[in-house]
């Protein structure tokens, strides 16, 4: 393989980017809905 | 039309399934499937991911205009289109900034330089700075939300009328002056069938992940829009002396 | 609502604005000093014995011009927020495209007297010579009321908001990128090029300015109201 270290730069960073974007929005949204917890509790 | 989820759960799992399944067969086949390249070497295997970017870029702000549009409308105004609108614009940021820093990897090996002031670099560049300007402006609390919503889609528009603008002033720039060096036809000759299948692969396995985002994004909202009611209605019972009841 | 009424309240919107500037002199004591700062600091960043500062003096003029349009149109808002100006302008019940072609039309006369001491200060300290004046006024007309327009547009938008003054240039640049470009190109063929050449520029400054005045002009109320 020619360009390695450029092949390994670009996926690598579309990984890091993808991949820690939707974790993050993942662990946000879990935060949020317990957040919200107490207020989904309908009387 | 309100709406606490945007997919319908067994839709978003289906997507969810999906776009796992087509990313892990881009890799496969980015890396491994397709040929390397005659004239461009194994640097190629950059573009499986650029070019699903880039068309990940333009559809994302494409939806922004239209939701923008549609939230404009009064027969179809729904805070559903705002936070569409919102949430696609970032997924266009992403998705825009990540196809520059791609381009930039793939032409530093392929062209023998980090940037060239081509047409479609120069446009993407600015289209990024257009919408980076937007995902800031939505993101200064308004105490206002439906004054805050039209705004945020008026800007939305406004930017989107900037774009064929944009190109046409830049493709002009560079074609008036110069003829392009940078896309001469030698360094695109006849795409191999697997390299064109694995762009396919790459641009709908970024398409199926841009729904699935665009679907978490949207919820996100939501639970963020519910927690900032919930803070408005302690400051006023703060203030009033009430005590904030539970809803 | 008739056109000539739309008129004639943009204007006393705009005969507003400019006796707040000849009397408060915010625009000529500190916009305009700026402006010529920044040519002067051009220099100092491109060695003017290179004869680079010739080449490239169209470029730098309109950078000039850009950053203190910025200051401008922060300016014709910030007039606003004082002794509830923007709650008089309101109960007026004055059109909101009035106000915007008002407004728009007071930055606009503040960047003309700006961009021609400006103008004369590049002639006389980067030695650039004027072939084709008409071409060279008629861009700086039709950029400079792109200018306004998309200024006064953003202005509001980002009016009212906590962050304004760090967010105007961020949302502003890039939309007025293309004037930048066009009026720079349309400048290089009327100053030292064939002035004929400017046209096609001259053309797209015409459309982004004739583009974003309608734009203002409808959009303008509902951002007014809202902010």
């Amino acid at each position: 393989m020619t360009d390695v270290g450029y092949v390994i730069a670009g996926w690598g960073i579309a990984a890091v980017v993808l991949a820690g974007y939707s974790v993050r929005l993942v662990l946000r949204i879990r935060q949020a809905e317990r957040d919200d917890a107490p207020r989904n509790v309908k009387p | 039309m309100e709406r606490d989820e945007l997919l319908a759960p067994i839709v978003r799992r289906i997507v969810g399934v999906l776009t796992i399944v087509s990313l892990v067969a881009l890799v496969l086949f980015g890396l491994w499937g397709a040929p390397t390249d005659e004239v461009q070497g194994d640097a190629q295997r950059v573009m499986y991911l650029h070019v699903p970017s880039a068309w990940l870029a333009y559809l994302a702000f494409f939806i922004t205009a239209s939701a923008s549009a549609l939230f404009l409308w009064r027969r179809t105004r729904a805070d559903v289109w705002d936070r569409v609108a919102g949430a696609s614009a970032e997924l266009g940021v992403m998705f825009t900034g990540l196809a520059l820093v791609l381009g930039s990897i793939w032409g530093r090996p392929v062209w023998g330089f980090w940037w060239a002031w081509d047409a479609r670099l120069v446009s993407t560049a600015l289209l990024f700075f257009l919408f980076l300007g937007y995902c800031a402006l939505r993101r200064i609390p308004s105490s206002d939300p439906v004054g805050a919503a039209k705004r945020n889609a008026i800007a939305a528009l406004i930017a989107f009328v900037d774009v064929p603008i944009v190109h046409f002033s830049v493709e002009w720039w560079r074609t008036l002056h110069q003829k392009a060096t940078v896309f001469n036809p030698q360094l695109n000759p006849e795409i191999h069938g697997v390299m064109a299948l694995t762009l396919w692969i790459g641009t709908i396995a970024f398409t199926l992940l841009y729904v699935y985002l665009l679907d978490r994004r949207y919820r996100l909202a939501v639970l963020e829009h519910g927690r900032a009611d919930v803070e408005l209605a302690h400051a006023i019972a703060e203030r009033t002396g009430v005590k904030a009841g539970v809803t | 609502m008739s056109g000539t009424s739309l008129w004639r309240e943009a204007a006393v919107v705009a005969g507003k604005d400019l006796r707040i500037e000849a009397r408060a002199r915010v625009a000529l004591g500190q916009i305009l000093p700026f402006g010529l700062i920044v040519i002067l600091l051009f220099a100092f960043a491109l060695d003017p014995d290179r004869g680079v500062l010739t080449r490239v003096a169209p470029g730098l003029f309109w950078i000039a011009v850009l950053l203190a349009t910025l200051l401008a149109v922060g300016r014709a808002f910030a007039i606003e927020t004082h002794h509830n100006a923007r709650d008089g302008l309101r109960m007026a019940g004055l059109d909101g495209g009035a106000i915007f072609l008002g407004k728009a039309a007071a930055i606009a006369l503040q960047l003309a007297v700006l961009e021609v001491v400006l103008g004369v200060a590049v002639i006389v300290m980067y030695g650039v010579d004027v072939h084709g004046l008409g071409v060279v006024l008629i861009t700086a007309t039709a950029a400079t009321v792109g200018l306004a327009a998309t200024g006064t547009l953003y202005g509001v938008l980002a009016a009212g908001l906590r962050l304004r003054e760090t967010l105007l240039p961020l949302l502003l640049l890039p939309v007025i990128a293309p004037v930048m470009l066009g009026a720079t190109r349309a400048f290089e063929d009327g100053l030292g090029g064939v002035p004929g050449d400017a046209w096609p520029w001259v053309g797209m400054l015409g459309v982004f300015a004739v583009l974003y005045t309608t734009i203002g002009v409808m959009a303008f109320g509902a951002l007014w109201e809202e902010t």
